[in-house]
């Protein structure tokens, strides 16, 4: 399956409605894996990685659950087709800046994808809608035990799943949430919320993971430790303090209605008239604007359905998406059009925001459905 | 907006990170997040921009050692261990395990895996556990010169030596 093909198809963690959709956009769980017989990627010279690609990408390939699916080295990737596969959260940004000897194996549904010489040999991970943690991981660690099959593992019984870097010794595995917070920032209680979730030993970082902007107000929670704990206790402590985030959002939410229900109503309503009138828009402006409508959608001001509007758009407003969608490279300026124009088409029969409501809606149909 | 760093060219790169719960803000212009590796964000820490510390890193904490140690599989030295922050190859944990203890409690909840244990590693460990136990046996018959006893539990060990090679 070509890139294009492979494009075509949902990105289902994104069109499906997974639990606690509202305020968890997606779970996702990330094994580190390494081979015996070859060094490490950032230390292996080039032949060494083409041999070990060689040995690791029809293994991968093979796998019932990546086929149908999108394999390719990553020397035969674009920049412009690397950078896609990163705003779909594919691959990671240091993968899109690797060549020759460094692979990429994703499902159809883009559920599941192998990165291949990474940081390690193999970066594997699980993406579900919604809050599914301990659903992603069974459905990678099948895979991963179906693909130590076929491959020798760099195992020690003392340290588990030996890697490159000492921080993801013994299971290798990440394990993490992304969170849509605007009510948690809107009323300034989300630093707290940072440095209590630090204490507990888990990460919170920005929309495209490590090192970036809390854009959109989504923020990622992953555990930072991986040896010492079982699999399943990191992701039940994890699966705790993101349900009880999820409590405090909704609170932060119910206490913004209460106490400021206007300016709410304002910040949502303007959103709305931005996106759908807008000519020119940057990247972490849209971003910003459709964080609100979502809110807008979780509040019931929006028809159903434009809450998974809003998560594509998160997507297809990217750099690459943007440029995707005119199939031409653009200059940062000529993006900001682009990017208008996407945006206005998707949301064109978007209905305004129903006029304010005096009680927060807790189950009720928005009326112009 | 003016560049963090240089203080001269727009800033157009807007970096937030959060370290040990504390949120870094930095701003700065193309050049100057060139410079400073920004793109490339494994190498990058805007702690260590800001404030000109690094933070608790693996070559910190690891205790200085001779600095003869050199990995046979793939030739990775102390020395580039404490650069890179990273192993060579999977041997290399062997190779350095001193003075990694510590290092790994300090960064992990324990210095023990208790996780997943991949199938073939699961068979092997017994087999190795197994393969001990005989080997001890087998010294107490040697040291009490009951060779015909001995001569089996050798026997045994052969055997299950061939399983692990086939494994």
């Amino acid at each position: 399956m070509n890139l294009n093909e492979f494009l075509k198809n949902p990105m289902e963690w994104v069109e499906t409605e997974g639990p606690q959709r509202k305020i968890v956009l997606s779970s996702r769980i990330r094994f580190a894996r390494n081979l015996c017989a070859f060094a490490f990627p950032g230390w292996a010279k080039k032949p060494e990685r083409q041999r070990a690609l060689a040995a690791m990408l029809p293994a991968v390939e093979r796998l019932p659950e990546m086929s149908p699916g999108f394999s390719a080295s990553m020397d035969s990737l674009s920049a412009l087709d690397k950078q896609l596969l990163v705003e779909r959260h594919l691959i990671s940004r240091e993968h899109a800046a690797r060549n020759v000897g460094s692979g990429v194996v994703i499902n159809e549904h883009e559920t599941l994808s192998v990165m291949i010489n990474e940081e390690d040999h193999l970066r594997m991970q699980a993406l579900k809608s919604g809050l599914q943690l301990k659903s992603a991981y069974k459905v990678l660690d099948k895979v991963d035990s179906a693909l130590e099959l076929h491959l020798d593992y760099a195992f020690s019984p003392r340290l588990g799943y030996l890697t490159a870097c000492p921080t993801n010794v013994g299971t290798g595995m990440r394990a993490s949430a992304m969170l849509h917070l605007p009510a948690m920032v809107l009323s300034e209680q989300i630093n707290q919320v940072i440095q209590a979730v630090g204490k507990l030993g888990l990460a919170v970082r920005g929309l495209y993971g490590e090192g970036t902007e809390a854009l959109g107000n989504v923020f990622q929670i992953s555990n930072q430790t991986t040896l010492g704990e079982r699999e399943a206790e990191v992701i039940e402590r994890l699966n705790k303090v993101v349900l009880q985030i999820i409590e405090h959002e909704e609170n932060a939410r119910l206490s913004l209605l209460e106490k400021k229900p206007r300016l709410v109503y304002d910040q949502i309503g303007r959103a709305y008239g931005i996106l759908t009138n807008a000519r020119a828009m940057s990247s972490k402006e849209a971003l910003n604007l459709l964080s609100m409508v979502r809110m807008g959608a979780d509040l019931g001001l929006f028809p159903t359905g434009t809450q998974i509007a809003m998560d594509e758009l998160f997507i297809l407003t990217q750099p690459a998406h943007v440029q995707k969608a005119v199939a031409r490279k653009l200059t940062a300026e000529e993006r900001d059009l682009s990017r208008a124009d996407v945006i206005r088409a998707r949301l064109k029969e978007l209905p305004q925001p129903r006029e304010d409501i005096a009680e927060p809606p807790a189950d009720s149909q928005p009326e112009h459905v | 907006m003016l560049c963090d760093i240089c203080k001269k060219a727009d800033a157009t790169v807007h970096l937030t990170q959060i370290v040990e719960g504390k949120i870094l803000k930095v701003d700065m212009c193309e050049g100057c997040s060139k410079t400073k590796g920004v793109q490339d964000s494994a190498a990058f820490s805007l702690a260590e921009l800001l404030a000109g510390f690094t933070p608790p890193a693996t070559e910190e904490e690891k205790p200085v050692e001779g600095p003869g140690i050199q990995c046979p599989a793939c030739g990775m030295s102390q020395a580039d261990f404490k650069k890179m922050g990273r192993f060579g190859c999977a041997q290399c944990w062997t190779v350095f395990e001193d003075g990694l203890g510590p290092l790994l409690k300090a960064m992990h909840k324990g210095d023990r895996h208790v996780g997943k244990v991949p199938g073939k590693a699961a068979h092997t460990l017994v087999i190795n556990e197994k393969i001990k136990q005989l080997a001890e046996q087998l010294q107490k018959f040697i040291r009490d010169e009951q060779y015909e006893e001995a001569a089996a539990i050798r026997d045994e060990i052969r055997t299950l030596e061939t399983k692990l090679k086939a494994a």
